[in-house]
């Protein structure tokens, strides 16, 4: 693979990302243009911004490596990212939308009245925000060393660097512009190479065949329950796996930040149907380069297999060819770190902001500050975490290391979302419990994970995909622990749901937190008799 | 209002009477269903209980349908070995499912679902808007 083409590929990623970003900068004007793009961004180019920044190296890499590996099972993963965003639409799409919230924690505060469910939201958006950004800068660090050798510290330290700036810079204003270039850049930088393959095979006489691998004596890799690549307990893990990603994705701080951009509820439900056609289009791709790996590329299964989507190019076009696509995919999966990170960078900013800095710097300074610098200074705390943890850990698979940031997501904010938008009797003691117990138990599995996990067993399967018992017991603790504290229940329950779930076109009372996209009254035209 | 009139006329003037009692009556039905929602009386608790229990019934059957959709496929696979292999258009049978069939199929489900949740939301709008 030539590195020069490779690093000219990244260079132009990283100059139209910035360049996009300072153009975002020169329309960002107001803080709410910082937290939420000013909620005005239309269906279409937020469902491309949503896809843009929600597929991340565990996509566009992750997921093509694990298939190389472990067969038909890993299909699962792409199926679970994308019927996510079906059970985020029927769930709370709308509702959280008319919720009016900046934030997951400013929606715990206004349906829970508690600044204490606030303050555990706060610190669960910075943990899943950290464990999910991990693997970001890991994936980073994997592209720059296959591509020129590098140590891995000089990727992750570039994308660490361009999304601060990006970040501090526009806000999310400019990278709603970003994401939605960076989506159908990943697309095309996916899908050139597999339909060059395919040209390219249709013209010429070769002696694989395109699908050999999944013919023949040879194609046992490829069942699903195989139990390939050594994972224990197939069936649990597989319906574990998609308890996780199914219902992690509502609880994502990054997802839902994005949600509140949009104008309204009917918007933030369009929105989600064409996220999900674009996310359906985009998976069809990892698997074909898993495929065309088993032949072309045995020697990943072995090691290294979340290269195979980089190397597979140059592979099966040695030559001038294969480095283009090469470097056009190594811009696309540049495109996914950043992407990805920097929708983390600010959803971890705006809860710092918010709950850690501001009160802070107000007191220092005694006013005397630009809130707009708040957040830039928030941007900068948010990545320095995960650097440093990148800096600790050692190799993790992508793909799973992020299906745990979804676990500890299933386990603790989609109880709070779910039962708090469709269940009027959760006392406030419930939701708190809830995030506790999830929480410590998702987040224990995770941590032994990263740290060294059992080798064999029921162990292994228990901790390695621990949402299958982690999202039930979270669920019936806020079940019962409300039942229990019946005098615990917010006072304005009643008023809650009216906002959640009446329509903008109805004018009601919503309570305090009330935001409504009706026009002026002046701008009604006058009714005739 | 009626005032007093002439004491000639009693019988006629006690139907009167009758009269401005009914329009007293009637007037809580006057303001609108938001007033009812508004003022968190039982109405408006009955209003906002029939629209969620709506929406919450058309959700619970998405998540049903893909739960029995995509629970059974990994048993399928499970208690059917054969169809682990079994080759449909060229490609193995679970490949084809999980990698490719999957997707429209969300994406339609999606586009049912939001037909049906717009058509009770503005059902809602209008009812709660009359009167």
């Amino acid at each position: 693979m030539s590195s020069a083409m490779s690093l000219t590929g990244i260079g132009l990623v990283i100059v139209a990302t910035i360049g996009i970003g300072l153009f975002g900068l020169r329309i960002s004007r107001t803080t709410s243009d910082f937290y939420v793009a000013s909620r005005a961004v239309s269906p279409r180019w937020n469902a491309s911004a949503i896809s843009g920044e929600y597929l991340s190296a565990a996509s566009f890499l992750g997921v093509a490596g694990l298939v190389l590996v472990n067969g038909a099972d890993m299909l699962w993963f792409s199926i679970g990212y994308t019927v996510g965003y079906l059970m985020l639409l029927v769930l709370v799409a709308a509702p959280l939308r008319r919720s009016g919230a900046y934030t997951l924690p400013d929606f715990a505060e206004t349906r829970f009245e508690s600044a204490v469910v606030r303050r555990i939201c706060s610190g669960l958006v910075v943990g899943i925000g950290t464990l999910y950004l991990l693997p970001q800068l890991h994936g980073a660090g994997l592209t720059v060393h296959t591509v020129t050798g590098a140590p891995p510290d000089v990727g992750a330290a570039v994308v660490a660097v361009i999304v601060v700036i990006n970040v501090a810079a526009g806000g999310m204003r400019s990278i709603t512009f970003v994401q939605a270039f960076q989506y159908w850049l990943k697309l095309t930088a996916l899908a050139a190479p597999i339909f060059i393959i395919l040209i390219a095979w249709r013209s010429g006489d070769h002696s694989i065949g395109l699908l050999q691998s999944l013919q023949g004596a040879a194609a046992e890799w490829a069942e699903p329950l195989s139990t390939a690549g050594g994972r224990d307990h197939p069936l649990y893990a597989t319906y574990s796996l998609l308890l996780a990603l199914c219902f992690g994705t509502m609880g994502l701080p990054h997802v839902l930040v994005r949600f509140y951009t949009n104008p309204d509820g009917r918007a933030a439900r369009r929105t989600t149907v064409v996220v999900l056609a674009l996310l359906g289009m985009f998976y069809l791709f990892p698997p074909m380069y898993a495929i065309l790996g088993r032949s072309f590329a045995p020697d990943l299964v072995a090691g290294g297999a979340d290269t195979v989507v980089l190397e597979l190019p140059s592979r099966i076009f040695p030559g001038t060819a294969g480095d283009l696509l090469g470097a056009l995919v190594a811009a696309g999966a540049f495109a996914a770190f950043l992407s990805t990170s920097s929708g983390l960078t600010v959803a971890i900013a705006g809860v710092i902001d918010q709950d850690l800095l501001r009160s802070r710097l107000h007191r220092l300074t005694g006013g005397d500050y630009l809130a707009v610098n708040s957040f830039r200074i928030a941007a900068l705390l948010a990545m320095t975490v995960p650097y440093l943890a990148f800096r600790v850990t050692g190799a993790l698979s992508l793909a799973d290391t992020v299906g745990l940031a979804f676990a500890v997501a299933a386990s603790t904010f989609c109880p709070l979302l779910v039962l708090g938008i469709w269940w009027r009797r959760m006392s406030t003691t419930g939701a708190a419990a809830g995030l506790i117990v999830g929480g410590i138990a998702a987040s224990a599995a995770a941590l032994v994970n990263v740290v060294g996990a059992p080798t064999a067993g029921w162990p292994r399967a228990l901790v390695g995909q621990p949402a299958a018992w982690t999202m039930p017991l979270a669920f019936l603790t806020v079940i019962v622990v409300s039942k229990l504290t019946p005098d615990k229940i917010p006072a304005g329950t009643a008023r809650s749901m009216v906002r959640l779930h009446t329509p903008e076109a109805v004018e009601v009372d919503r309570g305090p937190q009330a935001f409504t996209n009706l026009p002026p009254s002046d701008s009604t035209p006058p009714r005739r008799a | 209002m009626s005032t007093s009139q002439g004491p000639g006329e009693l019988r006629p003037r006690r139907v009167r009477i009758t009269s401005p009692r009914t329009s007293a009556a009637r007037r809580p039905t006057v303001p609108t269903g938001t007033r009812e929602i508004d003022e968190q009386t039982r109405l408006g608790e009955v209003y906002m209980n029939s629209l969620i229990q709506s929406q919450l019934r058309l959700t619970l059957a998405v998540i049903g349908v893909t739960v029995l959709v995509l629970g059974s496929l990994p048993l399928l696979f499970w208690l059917i070995p054969p169809t682990r292999t079994v080759a449909v258009l060229g490609l193995p049978l679970p490949w084809v499912l999980l990698g490719i069939a999957i997707y429209p199929v969300v994406y339609v489900a999606a586009r049912i679902y939001v037909r049906k949740a717009e058509r009770i939301e503005t059902e809602f709008t209008e009812f709660v808007g009359r009167q």
